[in-house]
């Protein structure tokens, strides 16, 4: 590898270059658009602007999530505490830009929620012997009935004026096979469950991302032809489809063809006649995000508000700077 | 908004120096390097700033000490304006740009109405 003054002067040219006008050279490519991932790249602006989308997207887009569990009756051999911290997690489906926060006043020991900051949910099932079980099966799927609690033995129900503004879409966890607990015959949970609007700096289950992150676009540079064997074995030190052996005049030249399926293994290094033919290096201005939703909001949504959450940050800010009474 | 008995305050100011308008360290509650890092990178291309930095004083609190020392009497409050409002506008213009973006991939049918040298990205 080429680790030269001119290698220092270019880092600093590439770096000028890309800080000028961000109106200018800014770009946005989607490379794939699922229903929840999706990746692309950011072409232009600079990496602590990408970073602070990539945290706020971890940490700061808020989602519903339990927050208070009200147990009933728990006869389970889960215990109370392990079973609340397990529905915490579950992800439930419900637009938390349609609610609002809960005011942070005193904990007062009756629910205080009310229809705007709260979604109420119920968990109620016993597990009962199946009288129609063969006398010497062993099988709990056949002895037992209910003996598996999954998410979707979760209800919504609707409080205030809930059941209309949501009439078209039922409130339910993203995900129906979430194993919660196991019972046996004459266990039961009879559950009640308050879901508030928090972010993932509060507490991870907050966080809308399965993850999110990002790596800048490798550049590889062949300085010197290379031919023949060490065509191929320069082509076997990278990940398959970055390097290309094509045919000019009757010799294999190898040929950087997509460098950004390279992972950056460096093994190139480790061969002595090929780590002085290639100049590995990254673009630093083009980043390729990797974005992956629980399911809660899609994930170009899930870009979206991250990037209206850093402009209500400086919002914020700048109205408590003019307001009269900073000192 | 009602002001509270305890009203928790947001950014606060400390001056260092006596009578130098231009040497202001801000301490901003609740954020970290999120708005930290890219504020002090919109903040370091202005011109009339001569030192601009932030530290997080203790991991514990969420509290950042935001310094600004400008060159040639300007107040440190207008950098600090000024920053705030580009990265602002880096945004909608980041916004705005991935918007059209993922118009034009999910409806083929719709094209942008705006000035043409916004590119599509595509």
């Amino acid at each position: 590898m080429a680790a030269t003054m001119s290698n220092v002067e270019e880092i600093r040219t590439r770096a000028v270059l890309g800080e000028f006008g961000v109106k200018n050279n800014f770009r946005i490519d989607i490379v794939n658009l699922e229903e929840n991932s999706m990746e692309f790249d950011m072409v232009g602006i600079d990496a602590a602007i990408a970073n602070a989308f990539r945290r706020i997207l971890l940490a700061e887009v808020p989602t519903m999530a339990i927050e208070k569990v009200f147990i009933y009756n728990n006869t389970s051999i889960v215990q109370d505490e392990v079973l609340a911290h397990r529905l915490g997690l579950v992800p439930i489906k419900a637009d938390p830009r349609l609610f609002e926060y809960r005011d942070a006043g005193e904990e007062s020991a009756e629910e205080q929620g009310s229809e705007i900051d709260t979604i109420q949910l119920q968990l109620k099932i016993k597990c009962s012997r199946n009288p129609r079980a063969t006398k010497d099966s062993s099988d709990p799927r056949e002895l037992y009935l209910n003996h598996m609690v999954y998410s979707s033995d979760i209800t919504w129900v609707p409080i205030g004026n809930q059941a209309d503004v949501f009439a078209d879409s039922v409130i339910r966890p993203v995900h129906d096979d979430i194993l919660i607990a196991q019972l046996r015959p004459g266990q039961e949970l009879d559950i009640i469950m308050h879901c508030v609007k928090g972010i993932g700096q509060d507490h991870a289950k907050f966080s809308p991302v399965a993850t999110a992150s990002y790596r800048l676009l490798p550049e590889i540079t062949l300085l010197e032809p290379v031919e023949g064997e060490k065509a191929e074995r320069l082509k076997r030190c990278f990940s398959r489809g970055v390097i290309d052996i094509e045919d000019v005049n009757g010799t294999n030249v190898a040929k950087v063809v997509n460098s950004r399926l390279d992972t950056c293994s460096r093994e190139v290094i480790r061969h002595d006649d090929l780590k002085n033919v290639v100049k590995l290096a990254r673009l630093r201005d083009h980043f390729i995000f990797t974005v992956e939703s629980t399911g809660i909001l899609p994930p170009d949504v899930l870009v979206t508000e991250a990037i209206k959450v850093l402009m209500t940050k400086c919002q914020r800010f700048l109205s408590e700077l003019d307001s009269p009474s900073v000192e | 908004m009602a002001a509270e008995g305890e009203k928790k305050p947001v950014l606060e100011m400390v001056q260092a120096d006596g009578g130098d308008e231009g040497c202001v360290t801000f301490v901003l509650h609740n954020e970290d390097h999120t708005l930290g890092n890219s504020l002090r990178y919109m903040i370091m291309k202005t011109v009339d700033v001569d030192f601009c930095g932030y530290t997080i004083t203790h991991p514990s609190e969420s509290k950042i000490n935001f310094r600004i020392q400008t060159r040639g009497g300007v107040p440190a409050t207008e950098p600090l304006r000024r920053g705030l409002r580009d990265l602002t506008e880096v945004s909608q213009h980041v916004l705005n740009t991935f918007q059209v973006t993922i118009k034009s991939i999910t409806d083929p049918l719709w094209t942008p109405c705006s000035s043409p040298t916004e590119p599509t990205g595509l």
